[in-house]
């Protein structure tokens, strides 16, 4: 079967087109890749007030049943047990050879619950690896009823909180369950553009009704998918099928801070994760890539698949996500490099289309993130 | 003479003496989006028909720019190197990317006047 045939669309999918989207295939899914006010815009709007994106194509799947948290916790190498109630947390679906198979949000509902948010590209791999690894003790929903939208940007706490006063008290990574005008929003204060913000689950029922209501605030403007990306790159926050991907652990994608103390080597629950002792291995003996950032020289954007090389032209990585960063007006990309290579002091290249543009080797994030930690 | 214009969405204005103008129209300017980033051909190159001569970048991707007729560029809208946006402000006009002396003026017959382009981006 073509991909075509099963193109699906989100429940605000009449909304981007009356809003003037230009619509693209992404995932299985016709979304919108920018607005009539254009990328630039889109993300300058982000950084500056609040910007409001469908996000509803990725995956919502509630796991439930006793000890669920510790069902789940043999599948990541992050700690879930110790996750408190209504609090979020990044975490990484690990394959047996201790690569990644989806990054994913988790938020602790309570009562042997738990709510994951994962990868729309990814969300059916990850429902079934979830029914296999766990098997028939656990039940795994895949809700397909639901919406997800994500409100981003320093005005989104004052704009969502003229709904919902008691959002306000939310700190970064926390949820909340609530009603705004008798529409039953699961809320959670995080994002993917390096913004203060929330994404806010609601049926899908009340989308339109949902979405127009954040809309009517004029700092409020709909961001498509080609800012969503700039926003990220620019925040240096990961892309499954990018930084991370099946065949380098999160260690060799620079993922470290996910790894949570108490699975590591010597710690109480050490290890007990698909792919345990590559990633434990990687963590002791120190891995043989690193995910860095990089500033091309010039203005011509180094995009993913470019390679990087030294200054005898051996290559000693390649460009994992790039393109323009409107907030700094440069053109900025991330790399995967062989470990030797990152320090900042290596004189690397880029090759894109065969010219030689000099790199410098940048920490990440290229721009600062804002999140609110109270 | 009128301005022709090419399937590759180009704009190709004669003015004369073989000498063409070329650009990309505004319907090209706006399926692409924000511009950042233009790679102009080096005055003096050949170009043949069907060659890419110059690469377009968008903050999502990097399209070619295909060249509509054969000849030699004899000159370059350097601009285009430090205010990409040009192009999605004036694509008609001042975001012109390259004007050529053609070599085989021949080739223009083979464009679209605006007319027969309207009915094609219109499919």
């Amino acid at each position: 079967m073509s991909e075509e045939s099963q193109v699906r669309t989100t429940p605000f999918y009449q909304m981007h087109v009356d809003a003037g989207a230009k619509m693209v295939p992404f995932a299985g899914y016709e979304m919108p890749v920018s607005y009539p006010l254009g990328i630039k815009k889109e993300h300058a709007h982000t950084r500056q007030f609040a910007g409001l994106f469908d996000v509803s194509h990725m995956g919502q799947i509630k796991l439930s049943g006793k000890n669920v948290m510790s069902a789940l916790e043999s599948l990541v190498p992050v700690d879930i047990i110790d996750l408190p109630v209504m609090k979020t947390r990044y975490a990484l679906f690990t394959n047996e050879n201790g690569g990644v198979m989806d990054d994913l949000m988790v938020t602790n509902l309570g009562h042997n619950s738990l709510f994951l948010v994962v990868n729309a590209a990814c969300k059916i791999s990850d429902y079934d690896h979830l029914k296999k690894q766990l098997g028939s003790n656990y039940k795994v929903e895949l809700d397909e009823d639901l919406a997800l939208l994500a409100l981003q940007g320093p005005k989104a706490v004052e704009v969502l909180s003229e709904l919902a006063p008691s959002i306000k008290d939310m700190t970064f990574m926390t949820a909340k369950q609530l009603e705004i005008n008798n529409i039953d929003c699961f809320i959670t204060r995080s994002g993917y553009t390096g913004e203060d913000g929330f994404e806010i689950s609601i049926p899908a029922n009340d989308a339109d009704m949902f979405a127009s209501l954040l809309l009517s605030n004029e700092q409020v403007e709909w961001v498509g998918l080609g800012a969503r990306d700039s926003l990220r790159l620019e925040a240096g926050l990961s892309l499954y099928g990018h930084e991370l991907d099946s065949t380098h652990s999160p260690v060799e994608s620079s993922l470290n801070w996910a790894l949570s103390k108490v699975r590591r080597s010597g710690a109480e629950r050490e290890g007990s994760y698909l792919g345990d002792n590559v990633i434990l291995k990687h963590l002791k003996d120190g891995p043989d890539t690193k995910i860095v950032g990089l500033l091309p020289e010039g203005k011509m954007p180094v995009r993913d698949g470019a390679r990087i090389e030294d200054e005898n032209g051996i290559q000693v990585g390649e460009v994992t996500s790039g393109g323009f960063g409107p907030t700094l007006n440069k053109t900025i990309s991330i790399a995967r490099l062989k470990t030797q290579y990152t320090k900042s002091q290596s004189k690397l290249f880029a090759l894109v289309r065969e010219k030689r543009i000099a790199v410098e080797i940048v920490k990440l994030p290229f721009v600062k993130h804002n999140y609110y930690r109270g | 003479m009128s301005i022709k214009y090419s399937e590759d969405h180009e704009w190709i204005d004669a003015k004369g003496d073989d000498l063409v103008v070329i650009g990309i129209t505004d319907f090209a300017q706006e399926q692409l989006g924000d511009l950042v980033y233009v790679e102009l051909p080096e005055v003096g190159d050949e170009c043949s028909r069907g060659e890419n001569i110059s690469v377009i970048e968008s903050v999502k991707a990097a399209s070619d720019l295909v060249a509509p007729v054969s000849g030699s560029i004899i000159e370059v809208n350097s601009r285009l190197e430090d205010e990409p946006e040009i192009v999605t402000e004036d694509s008609m006009g001042e975001g012109w990317f390259i004007k050529v002396k053609l070599s085989n003026p021949e080739e223009l017959n083979d464009l679209m006047d605006e007319e027969s382009y309207n009915t094609f981006i219109e499919e």
